[in-house]
């Protein structure tokens, strides 16, 4: 009877020991719907040629600043181009250069990190005085100042907006590296003749994945944003391509007495799909180490 | 105490000498120089030898270590050199600029710490409930709406519904404090709103920590009213981290509101920053760099003194 009533207690929350993916989403309903938005804009992505009502570079100057209506839902820019059209191919743009950019800057910064962590000394000393000095510009300057160095375009964008995030990711990646250095196993895995690249990657990479997911998710939002303002500066990607930052470009005025719809749905798209991108990482950090704070 | 203030204050020394010197190298990596720019992209036909000739009128032919000594010496002399683009002093070129830039930080963050105090105060004493959830909305709002766009709203709003419209160009805030305010305050807004959502996050989680601390429970049982606790025991402590969040962030918005300083069409640092990139204006773009690595510094300087000073157990070994 004893040992029934025991069986009874334990399967139950047994079986409640779901998927980790599972429980993520109960726990954290929010990220859930960060997940959801970011998939339908890869949705949109993909499928922008056949679910965009417009050729998103077509000029069309007998349409040129119409007003949202049923033609053109989102109304039309300064050459008669779909707004609607431009915002969805826009999502392309945004999530290659973001996902790109926040990929390479995230490993990139994080492979620094951990090899600065392991190897200490001199080269942990040169490293972080150069981080320290990368640290000290807002990370919009860095990144000008990179594509002023590598020229404008998606690729080079990547580029530039990565190498700017790979201070940031060293920085906390080195921290938590500097911990695991000095674990009893980094020791034994020397002892037994392990070489450096093997311990760095075998030993120590592993046991740092979880501030590198939360880095990397936190400079997912930073790339877009980060996009977004360097087209509307004119040095990202370039027309026609379509771009939300590039949609945004000119002075708030001209938007404000000519077509206020050209401002309004682009700047609209990069909010909701920085929140989406942003609450999904506040959630993924929650689960994974709670003791970052970025 | 005075020993601290010193050891700390020579620190700043080697970071902005690593940052002289990197910035220099840099400079000269990006392609094209600033004859190149101005001359021949001008599509005129101009002979070699009127190229040779501006490159020596700028010092540009002279050996690098040259070039790099004259600008490692002029810093100890405080000269940052002409600018290669205007001919002006470099410093003069900033000087120009820097009182709108300062302003417009400094607004910015009153601005959010106005907001993100109260409300990470709010959200943490409410955690959990509805008021906390609002909040972190807000806040995540806040991260995700690019200030640019957010700016581009404003005047959307305030010329489409009010039929207003800011004034355009600068007044110095003494010389007419109203039509300075009715011109900054607009930014001063968009990136404030922006800025709190970080510090109002840093807010509630610090309160939060102190919340849990045991002398707040004593405070609590021997009767304290609530704001007393509240102000004299939990927020003083809570702050180290919100003033460290909050200064980083002042530090940042005097050169890094590049974009906000275009859609509002200010003439201030950010803006002369991405114009002297353009221009491969390399003395320009050496000084300003300089400058934000300055502040930079100095901020992270300063709020280091104000954490030894609120806090007596920092001492520097």
């Amino acid at each position: 009877m004893v040992e029934h009533a025991l069986v009874e207690r334990v399967a139950p929350a047994a079986r409640r020991r779901s998927h980790p993916v599972a429980r993520f989403f109960r726990r954290h309903p929010l990220g859930a719907a960060g997940l959801f938005l970011i998939f339908v804009l890869l949705g949109l992505a993909l499928l922008a040629p056949w679910i965009a009502p417009y050729d998103p570079v077509a000029n069309d100057f007998g349409a040129m600043f119409r007003p949202p209506s049923f033609r053109h839902w989102s109304g039309t820019d300064a050459y008669g181009r779909d707004v609607l059209s431009r915002v969805i191919f826009g999502a392309r743009t945004a999530l290659v250069i973001g996902f790109g950019a926040s990929l390479i800057g995230a490993t990139l910064g994080a492979v620094v990190g951990v090899v600065s962590a392991y190897f200490g000394g001199k080269t942990d000393l040169l490293v972080q005085r150069l981080v320290d000095v990368m640290l000290s510009f807002p990370i919009i300057i860095v990144a000008l100042a990179i594509v002023s160095i590598i020229g404008t375009g998606t690729d080079k964008l990547i580029v530039a907006i990565a190498l700017s995030f790979v201070p940031r990711v060293e920085r906390v990646v080195r921290g938590s590296a500097l911990g695991v250095r000095a674990m009893t196993y980094i020791e034994a895995a020397q002892v037994i003749g392990a070489g450096s690249w093997r311990i760095i990657f075998r030993h120590m990479a592993p046991n740092v994945v979880a501030p590198y997911l939360v880095m990397l998710t936190a400079s997912l939002g930073q790339a877009i944003l980060l996009e977004a303002s360097l087209s509307f500066l004119g040095l990202g990607v370039s027309e026609p391509t379509a771009a939300w930052g590039l949609m945004l470009r000119g002075a708030a005025v001209d938007f404000a007495t000519r077509a206020p719809w050209m401002a309004i749905f682009p700047g609209l798209a990069i909010t909701l799909t920085v929140l989406a991108v942003n609450v999904l990482g506040d959630s993924l950090r929650d689960a994974l180490d709670p003791r970052l704070r970025t | 105490m005075t020993r601290y203030v010193l050891t700390r204050f020579l620190l700043i020394l080697p970071t902005l000498l690593t940052v002289a010197v990197l910035i220099f190298i840099l400079v000269r990596i990006v392609p094209g120089d600033i004859v190149e720019l101005r001359l021949v992209s001008g599509g005129s036909f101009v002979t070699p030898g009127v190229i040779e000739a501006e490159r020596e009128r700028l010092g540009l032919n002279k050996p690098l270590w040259d070039q790099f000594m004259e600008w490692m010496m002029g810093i100890f002399r405080l000269d940052l050199g002409l600018s290669m683009w205007s001919g002006n002093p470099v410093i003069q070129e900033i000087a120009i600029r820097l009182p709108l830039s300062l302003q417009l930080a400094v607004m910015a963050s009153l601005i959010a710490t106005a907001i993100a105090i109260p409300l990470g105060t709010l959200a943490a004493l409410h955690r959990g409930r509805w008021i906390d959830q609002v909040v972190q909305v807000i806040s995540v709002a806040g991260l995700a709406v690019p200030s640019f766009w957010l700016g581009i709203l404003i005047i959307l709003v305030l010329l489409g519904v009010f039929g207003y419209l800011p004034p355009l160009t600068f007044t110095p805030l003494l010389e007419n404090p109203r039509a300075n305010l009715a011109q900054l305050i607009w930014p001063a807004l968009a990136v404030g709103y922006r800025y709190s959502a970080v510090t109002t996050r840093m807010t509630r989680s610090a309160l939060l920590e102190v919340l849990r601390e045991d002398y707040v429970r004593t405070a609590w049982a021997k009767g304290l009213a609530r704001h007393v606790i509240l102000r004299r025991h939990a927020l003083r402590n809570a702050l180290l981290p919100v003033v460290t969040v909050i200064g980083l962030e002042f530090a940042f918005l005097i050169g890094g509101l590049v974009v906000t300083e275009q859609v509002f069409n200010l003439n201030g640092v950010g803006k002369l920053i991405v114009e002297a990139i353009g221009q491969r204006d390399y003395t320009l773009i050496q000084g300003l760099m300089l400058l934000v690595a300055l502040g930079y510094v100095l901020v992270n300087f300063l709020v280091d003194l104000l954490y030894a000073w609120l806090d007596p157990r920092i001492t520097y070994q």
